[in-house]
């Protein structure tokens, strides 16, 4: 267990650089100039070199791109180009906002994807079965945006039940968690479904069935805990996919993130927030896929650690 | 005809069958056939022509008009007829969504196929360069790559396939470890059979099955994530219609024209439906892990 | 010529009184209170150094002070941090006497160390300044550009309340850069202290100051009881509010949450808005030092031809591009927005007529037209009136492409000189001060034109740079025939049709019914979007 995680340590490490090279790369290799976006527009050709070569973006890629990683190993994620602060500062200020925002939305996909899933496994075969997993797929079929506009459409300007957007309450958290989450809410209906209808088969199930116990004891006893097991090493894996996704939702619901921060900086090229967020996203990622792989084994006993 | 490939054809047509029974695969399958009609038809059956900017299209303030009259779905902010935009727009999302899915199938199985069945270097070099793309947010790198390229119809598939190949891969990846594994391989190397012939008469269609479900499947994700990218003002370039930059161009107006984002968001998501109904139908059919377990 | 001397004669030894001209406080104003401005991008930095955007411009005049300032609600300049100002007659040297006892928020008193010391932090490399080539006619400003000097020479410390400043060459628009926040005065020890975080926790001389900073999410300021102006500021603290979408600020100020949206009404409230007498009265409407336009590349074929610019600009429907941002613009007929001074008044341009372009183009050889690319920047509505361009190009034979790009993509293909034409929208010109030799240095001189220059169209007339050279060295910034000067430039310029000047934008600003003050001072052309020093609340 040791070796293995150590092995898989070294590994994540490696994948961290690797992703910190190839952005670096892609952001070498844009058109666009960040020093033209920081002297702005009434500089003059040689306020604009100055500031080159104050940043250093007068010198080979190699060195670089060495300065930043001599950076990043000493946890200095670099300052940003247009705010002048720190990277590392402006993403812990955003930080927690983006992580209510994933934990809402863990929330969200497993209330709705495990009811669902739960339902659909014992009605199977009938009509409520099919359309909950129809629903279960019109779910992943929907672009987040569409999602977060509807949502926001109905409860939010014709129902007025929840703000219209911003941060700061429970009230503006519902909509955006719901529209991040209700993707996992979709494939976490189908893995209930057909886990529960796994579990629903096994002996120990007919048993306790056979002893006469109500079904919904047995369903919440029994069945779930089993089937909710193989779930729970999933969300590891759903922090990558909110990870592209929060870009889109907390700019539909003005939600003050990282993905706000990411696209702002996107847009004016501020290089060093946008390898810092890509980092940190990565980061995110890795340790996701990390904490599934470590959970996996405790589930089921028939998987191993290869 | 061979008796094998009589009753690879019997096979055949026993899924096509099957898949007959399932309502949802045919509820796909009638939306995308009406899709991909639309998108031939367009110029057809379109009211209009699709970049038509309509004198009397707006209101006098420079407003969309609503449903109904001369522009059955009402008009956009520039007074073009938003249903003629909806119809031209399937055009982009199918050749997108199968171009940008082709060649992220292609790149996925050439990775994968290749790690799986060589391994050692290989293999090893190919899995963890997989493993770093699986690490990227995905929507990050594509608007990153999308502002190295300047976006065009072709370089918006470009990037969603550099994007999309990852998943492919690792699934074939897995299946093919364990196809060379097998038996009749082993014996296929052991009478000195090329590594050409096992791949491709032993090797690619024992993966054909994944390999279809799984190119169904990620037209759904292709069509999704051009959809996004439009949204985001990335996609493809104006005036080409897209349904994703269509809410993106009159978004700021969905609170008093609704319509402009709930018509062109219904056909983002019945068409990313049906491919996901199909494809899940197909899986069903076709996987053979996967039958039998409902 | 002997015009221009005479009138510089006229101009020497222009001592301010200028109380006569000053503002008038509202006697109706009362203090106290807390308002509430909206933003929907975050605020970058509170440093005057280095703050340039929409959202900080106005935010930093509150905090800090120049030497000189504006009338609120103006374009009048009026003396600042200075009590009173002198100017040789050579219109070389200009000597400022500091206003006593003003106090830094630190507590401690502002001298003319603090002047020079702000002056020369601006301009040196380290800084990073972008306004540093503001101050390219102070004498040294070449040395410390270029790391050959760390001081300006042109500066001096007469004592510590008199700071002369001598140029390298007469500058008519010297004491509008003396207003402009990159010459904020700002204390040494202050900024030593906070290194590269200055623009976080900033100092300044200003009516309010920095209470707290929640990043991506808040600002506060508070009054500064030692404010030197007497009487104001009014309001007690103001709450900025970042990251709110304009419709969500719109929706919470009808609901009485915030005060003003620094965003404006956005383009789908509009109408509602207007529809309503009771929400139509709180909107106020003014101009802005703002111009669309669209840059024809004279290097690039066809386009180098004047008669095809003149057939672009005759092509282009302006009334209904205004219809499409709702009618909030009114069509431009020059470079110049008419609340410029050294605006051509009268003068119609080039009026919308699409045969009469074909014909021009026709007889340049193009009657089939000719194939070209427009540049825009990728947020709405600049893509959507692009393709209203490209509409009324294609009217007359003119088949453009659009390419919608990131706004840096953009400005790199513009200073490159690649692109054909431009779209001017989301990075269009609006004035650093209220002169008229703004509109053309950067953006229509030859000094813009060179590689990565702003000047899109790379026009450059040899001629018009000499004849703005000579209307910015009069000494007074409104002598009547320096303005008469720049709308000859303007018009020469609009003979060579490097542009097609498309509208200029019309602010509309709407405030909550508690807000007191002038009108003038919600749309004012310098503190945009409220000149928060003077207005108050009425509850």
């Amino acid at each position: 267990m040791a070796a293995f995680l150590a092995r898989r340590l070294v590994q994540s490490a490696l994948i961290l650089l690797g992703v910190s090279f190839v952005t670096f790369v892609l952001l070498y290799a844009l058109p666009a100039d960040p020093v033209r976006q920081i002297a702005g527009r009434s500089a003059t050709a040689e306020t604009v070199e100055n500031i080159r070569r104050e940043l250093g973006l007068d010198r080979p890629f190699i060195v670089q791109y060495a300065r930043y990683l001599g950076g990043l190993l000493q946890g200095d994620l670099g300052r940003s180009y247009l705010q002048k602060t720190e990277v590392a500062e402006l993403i812990a200020a955003r930080l927690p906002a983006t992580l209510l925002l994933m934990l809402g939305a863990i929330i969200a996909e497993l209330a709705i994807g495990l009811t669902m899933g739960i339902i659909a496994a014992l009605r199977r075969g009938t009509a409520t079965d099919t359309s909950l997993m129809v629903a279960s797929f019109v779910g992943v079929s929907a672009p987040q945006f569409v999602v977060g506009l509807l949502l926001l459409y109905v409860f939010a300007v014709q129902l007025q039940w929840f703000p219209i957007g911003g941060y700061g309450t429970l009230a503006h958290l519902v909509l955006p968690a719901l529209t991040l989450g209700i993707l996992g809410a979709g494939w976490y209906s189908r893995m209930m479904r057909s886990s529960m209808i796994d579990v629903l088969r096994q002996d120990y199930i007919r048993t306790a069935r056979a002893k006469g116990l109500a079904r919904r004891r047995i369903v919440l006893r029994h069945a779930l805990p089993n089937a909710i097991l193989p779930i729970i090493a999933m969300i590891g894996i759903d922090i990558g996919i909110f990870m592209g996704g929060i870009v889109v939702v907390e700019s539909v619901f003005g939600w003050p993130g990282i993905g706000q921060l990411a696209w702002q900086a996107i847009q004016r090229v501020d290089i060093p927030i946008i390898m810092g967020v890509t980092l940190v996203s990565a980061f995110a990622i890795v340790l996701g896929n990390l904490l599934a792989d470590l959970v996996t084994p405790f589930i089921d006993p028939r998987i191993r650690i290869r | 005809m061979t008796n094998a490939s009589l009753s690879e054809g019997a096979a055949r047509r026993s899924v096509i069958a099957r898949l007959i029974r399932r309502p949802t695969a045919v509820f796909g399958f009638s939306l995308i056939v009406i899709a991909v009609a639309a998108a031939i038809l367009a110029p057809v059956i379109s009211p209009y022509a699709p970049d038509a900017q309509h004198f009397d299209g707006l209101t006098i303030e420079g407003a969309p008009l609503p449903p109904g009259g001369a522009y059955p779905l009402g008009t956009d902010l520039l007074g073009r007829d938003l249903l003629t935009r909806i119809i031209h727009g399937a055009r982009t999302s199918l050749v997108i969504g199968l171009a940008a899915n082709g060649l992220a199938l292609l790149i996925g199985t050439l990775v994968g196929v290749t790690a799986g069945y060589f391994r050692g270097w290989t293999g090893a070099v190919l899995m963890r360069f997989t493993d770093l793309m699986m690490a990227f947010p995905a929507l990050l790198l594509a608007i990153c790559l999308a502002a190295i390229f300047q976006p065009s119809l072709w370089i918006v598939a470009l990037v969603i396939a550099l994007v999309n190949w990852v998943q492919t891969s690792r699934i074939l990846y897995t299946e093919t470890t364990s196809l060379t594994e097998r038996e009749f391989i082993a014996a296929e190397r052991a009478i000195g059979a090329g590594h050409g012939r096992i791949l491709f008469r032993h090797i690619l269609p024992h993966l054909l099955p994944t390999i279809i479900v799984w190119g169904t499947l990620g037209i759904s994700t292709t069509v999704l994530l051009e959809a996004t990218l439009s949204y985001l003002g990335i996609g493809v370039q104006p005036p080409m219609p897209s349904w994703g930059n269509i809410i993106f161009e009159n978004q700021t107006y969905f609170q008093a024209a609704p319509w402009l984002v709930f018509f062109p968001g219904a056909a983002i998501v019945l068409l990313a439906l049906s491919f996901n109904l199909v494809g899940d139908a197909l899986r069903d059919e076709l996987d053979p892990t996967q039958r039998g377990r409902d | 010529m002997t015009r221009l001397l005479a009138s510089s004669a006229v101009a020497l030894a222009l001592s301010l009184p200028a109380a006569a001209q000053d503002y008038v406080p509202d006697p109706n104003a009362k203090p106290g209170g807390n308002i509430v401005i909206t933003y929907k991008d975050d605020v970058a930095t509170l440093d005057p150094a280095i703050g340039y955007d929409w959202q900080n411009w106005s935010m930093i005049k509150s905090l800090f002070d120049g030497l000189m300032d504006y009338v609120p609600g103006t374009t009048e300049l009026r003396p600042g941090l200075a009590e009173s100002y002198e100017i040789s007659e050579d219109g070389l040297t200009y000597t400022f006497r500091l206003r006593p006892g003003v106090r830094f928020h630190n507590g401690r008193e502002m001298t003319a160390e603090d002047v020079k010391y702000s002056f020369e932090r601006v301009t040196t490399p380290a800084t990073q300044s972008p306004g540093a080539g503001f101050f390219a006619s102070i004498k040294g400003y070449d040395a410390i550009t270029d790391g050959s000097a760390t001081a300006l020479e042109g500066v001096t410390v007469v004592d510590p309340s008199t700071i002369s400043i001598e140029l390298s060459r007469p500058d008519a628009t010297f004491l509008h850069v003396m207003a402009l926040n990159f010459a904020s005065v700002v204390p040494r020890e202050a900024v030593e202290a906070a290194g590269d975080d200055f623009g976080k926790a900033p100092v300044g001389t200003g009516a309010f100051r920095l209470a707290d900073w929640t990043l991506g999410q808040r600002l506060v300021f508070e009054k500064n009881p030692d404010y030197w102006r007497e009487g104001v500021p009014y309001l007690d603290t103001i709450t900025f509010e970042v990251g709110q979408e304009p419709i969500v600020a719109l929706l919470r100020l009808q609901n009485g949450e915030v005060d003003v949206p620094g965003d404006g009404i956005p383009p789908a409230k509009f109408v509602e808005v207007m529809a309503d007498p009771a929400q139509a009265a709180r909107v106020v409407e003014g101009g802005q030092l703002h111009t669309g336009y669209i840059t024809l590349n004279v290097t690039i074929p066809p386009l180098d031809n004047p008669e095809v610019r003149k057939a672009i600009n005759m092509a282009i429907n302006k009334e209904r591009i205004t219809q499409i941002i709702n009618g909030r613009a009114v069509a431009a007929s020059q470079p110049l927005p008419p609340s410029m001074p050294g605006y051509t008044e009268g003068f119609e341009g080039f009026a919308y007529d699409p045969d009469a372009a074909r014909d021009l183009l026709a007889d340049a050889g193009l009657a089939d037209g000719f194939e070209t690319e427009l540049y825009v920047m990728n947020t709405d509505p600049n893509p959507r009136i692009a393709q209203a361009i490209q509409q009324d190009l294609a009217a007359v034979g003119i088949r453009a492409s659009i390419q919608s790009l990131a706004q840096a993509n953009v400005i790199e293909a513009g200073g490159a000189g690649t692109a054909p034409m431009i779209w001017s929208g989301g990075m269009a010109w609006i004035a650093d001060f209220p002169d008229p030799s703004n509109f053309y240095g950067p953006i229509l001189g030859c000094a813009g034109a060179g590689e990565g220059g702003w000047n899109w169209s790379k026009y450059c007339n040899e001629a018009l740079d000499a004849a703005a050279t000579e209307a910015d060295s009069f000494t007074d910034p409104s002598a009547p025939d320096r303005l008469a000067k720049w709308s000859e430039v303007y018009m020469k310029v609009m003979e060579d049709a490097p542009w097609v000047p498309v509208f200029n934008e019309q602010r509309y600003t709407m405030k909550s019914a508690r807000m007191g003050g002038a009108d003038a001072l919600y749309v004012d052309p310098v503190s945009i979007p409220v000149n928060y020093d003077y207005v108050y609340v009425t509850e």
